[in-house]
């Protein structure tokens, strides 16, 4: 046993060495990889990985090559602020990735913005979260700016009068999608029929449906996830409703063509990523992830994958020292400047005020793209 | 809209009732509280699923893999927990939490085998096309959900009076002891009412996969919670009191929704159960005297 033992430990030596030598820049990914928001956890790791095993090939970053330490947030507050504060503390990354869901963000952002450490959302659209402070930034378009655009571009395609709107009220992304589309539809003087409502794990949508059917709308609007989202476009065929489906950023995936297979059409959502949209950057970015991934992207790959890539631009204008905070801060001030077009289109930041009405920290500016469903596809609207 | 409502109601009631049977029989005679039956009933979604999908089998014979994979597992849930558990004389708790360990355990292997996202049965026609009268629609499932439910209890109910063995079960539901001083396979008899709920777990899985439309890991934690109300509500281990709670709960449930508001779908649901249990505080077909099976 002399011999295998002297050589494990040489070889995880070497491994040792060889990591230390390789990646000199660490960032911290802490996304849901497990529990039901690992549905987009688990891609959102993927766009990092493929936009780092791009940036790396090419040389990495001023010669210094990217590391990142990716922890399972699970999806879960407590799980969140666990894991950030392992990332921060404990592994000393540079800065954060993540969360993935908007409810994470809502109680771990916090600690990164005490520790002046920059976190970066790419999927977290509720109101709210960038006001915690001017570390935290994020490139995911938040419902505010996209569901006026939908509603308006559906309002003028399908000539609709006046909806219904259904929506689950125990999720704060959910919730703050309908508190928008509220907005949006009073902003467009679209009179609303009847509200609905519905839980998460709830699997029976037809009370409400069939309450929609008799109130006689044009539309059903609706903020919610595919999970739910899905059954519920099905629920409504099947009792013969074929309105069209008015939905939020939740229900962008083309899970829903799976879950919802031959339900599927005349659902218009807005998006800032399109699988349709055949721009160069696109294109490569779509080819590249489905020879990494075998896997067809989602929009949340194609966030991730772009915030990387910001990232990565605002690292080329940072002489990093070596000595932490000033490191972390130096990452902070360069990044509000980035200016690039990804996967997602043109992209620049854009900073908020927090509740007090000072300045804080940063949301995206990018254009919406509106799209329908056909025949188990994406059609985009122009 | 009243008559759609109604059908909503009754095949909401069915889809309940139909997870409740199992949940209540292994009550009534193990006296076990088994929350390990909604991961045995997402056990038996996956295994359909999965002859579906991979070996492409039709919807019948994927219907018979999860009876017979669920069956399986109940034999090993009595084999491995209950029946050490009761060897050991352990307090009333004890088999209760061990469930809990399981319905982790088994919720994390699927999660770990198949993710943790939403899949379907892709099964078409039956799910889709159905019947209309007076305005209502209901699908094929939805009957076969209502009549399989029915079905199901008829055929506990006449089992547990007519044949030898469920006068044995009976035996054995009201006393343990007397059931083995006369002779009684009480180990047999146990292990069997396992199978049995277990398997009536999966065929419910099935089901309701097909009805809502969606596979997923935790998708028993939801269903199992109404399942204890629905249980409660009709008296602990009584089949009757399954199918009239499931029913109830489905007629609450919708009919709030449709003269009260969506928001208060749980609320009024369960406020009703809580006042029924006031003035019932053994469920509807409960006797608090007298254990039943």
């Amino acid at each position: 046993m002399q011999l295998p033992s002297v050589l494990l430990g040489a070889v995880v030596a070497l491994g040792y060495f060889s990591s230390l030598a390789g990646a000199q820049i660490k960032i911290g990914v802490a996304e849901a990889l497990t529990g039901n928001a690992a549905q987009y956890g688990v891609p959102i790791r993927k766009g990092f990985e493929l936009a780092l095993s791009e940036i790396n090939g090419r040389g990495g970053i001023n010669g210094q090559k990217i590391e990142l330490l990716v922890e399972d947030e699970q999806g879960k507050k407590e799980e969140a602020i666990n894991v950030f504060k392992k990332l921060i503390f404990q592994d000393k990354v540079l800065m954060l990735f993540g969360p993935t869901l908007s409810n994470s963000a809502q109680a771990s952002d916090p600690v990164a913005q005490g520790a002046k450490v920059v976190v970066f959302g790419t999927s977290n659209t509720a109101d709210g979260i960038t006001s915690i402070g001017n570390y935290v930034f994020r490139n995911s378009v938040t419902e505010a700016d996209i569901l006026p655009v939908t509603l308006k571009v559906a309002a003028q395609k399908t000539g609709l009068k006046k909806v219904a709107v259904l929506y689950g009220n125990d999720d704060i992304f959910t919730k703050s999608g309908y508190d928008n589309f509220k907005k949006a539809l009073e902003t467009l003087k679209i009179p609303v029929t009847t509200t609905e409502t519905f839980a998460k794990g709830d699997v029976d949508f037809k009370p409400q449906l069939t309450k929609i059917k008799a109130s006689n709308a044009d539309a059903i609007v609706m903020s919610a996830l595919v999970a739910e989202g899905a059954p519920v476009m099905v629920q409504a065929r099947q009792l013969g409703i074929a309105l069209p489906f008015i939905g939020g950023n939740g229900m962008n995936s083309p899970k829903v063509f799976d879950l919802a297979k031959d339900n599927s059409d005349n659902l218009w959502v807005g998006s800032p990523w399109s699988s349709e949209n055949p721009a160069a950057e696109n294109m490569r970015f779509i080819a590249a992830y489905q020879k990494a991934h075998n896997a067809v992207p989602d929009q949340f790959a194609a966030q991730a994958y772009d915030a990387m890539y910001i990232v990565a631009q605002a690292l080329k204008q940072v002489k990093l020292t070596g000595k932490l905070p000033a490191d972390r801060t130096a990452l902070r001030n360069a990044l509000p400047a980035v200016q690039i077009t990804g996967a997602t289109g043109p992209f620049k930041f854009r900073q908020v005020n927090d509740k007090g009405g000072k300045p804080a920290g940063y949301d995206a500016v990018q254009t919406a793209i509106v799209m329908t469903t056909k025949g188990n596809q994406y059609v985009i609207q122009k | 809209m009243l008559a759609q409502q109604l059908v909503n109601a009754i095949s909401l009631g069915g889809v309940y009732a139909l997870f409740a049977l199992g949940f209540t029989l292994i009550f009534g005679v193990l006296n076990v509280v088994n929350l390990a039956h909604g991961a045995i009933f997402m056990l038996g979604a996956y295994t359909a699923l999965q002859a579906v999908v991979v070996f492409k089998l039709p919807l019948a014979l994927a219907m018979g893999a999860a009876i017979v994979v669920t069956g399986a597992a109940g034999w090993l849930l009595d084999r491995l927990i209950f029946a050490p558990l009761r060897a050991r004389q352990a307090p009333h708790l004890a088999p209760m939490i061990a469930t809990i360990g399981l319905a982790i355990s088994l919720n994390s292997t699927v999660q770990g085998i198949f993710g943790a996202e939403n899949l379907r049965l892709p099964v078409h026609g039956m799910a889709a096309e159905g019947l209309q009268f007076g305005g209502a629609q209901v699908t094929w499932l939805e009957i076969q959900i209502i009549l399989l439910a029915l079905v199901l209890m008829a055929v506990l109910l006449w089992w547990l009076k007519h044949t030898r063995m469920g006068c044995a079960l009976r035996a054995l539901a009201e006393s343990r002891k007397a059931a083995a001083l006369l002779g009684i396979d009480v180990e047999g008899l146990f292990r069997m009412t396992s199978v049995i709920a277990a398997l009536l777990g999966g065929v419910a899985g099935v089901l309701i996969a097909l009805y809502t439309n969606a596979v997923y890991p935790q998708m028993g934690q939801p269903m199992l919670h109404k399942g204890i109300a629905v249980v409660i509500l009709g008296g602990m281990g009584d089949i009757r009191g399954a199918l009239l709670g499931g029913f109830f709960l489905g007629c609450a449930e919708v009919f709030s929704v449709a003269y009260i508001g969506s928001t208060m779908r749980d609320a009024v649901a369960f406020g009703l159960l809580f006042a029924i249990l006031l003035i019932r505080p053994q469920g509807l077909f409960g006797n608090a005297a007298q254990r039943r099976a």
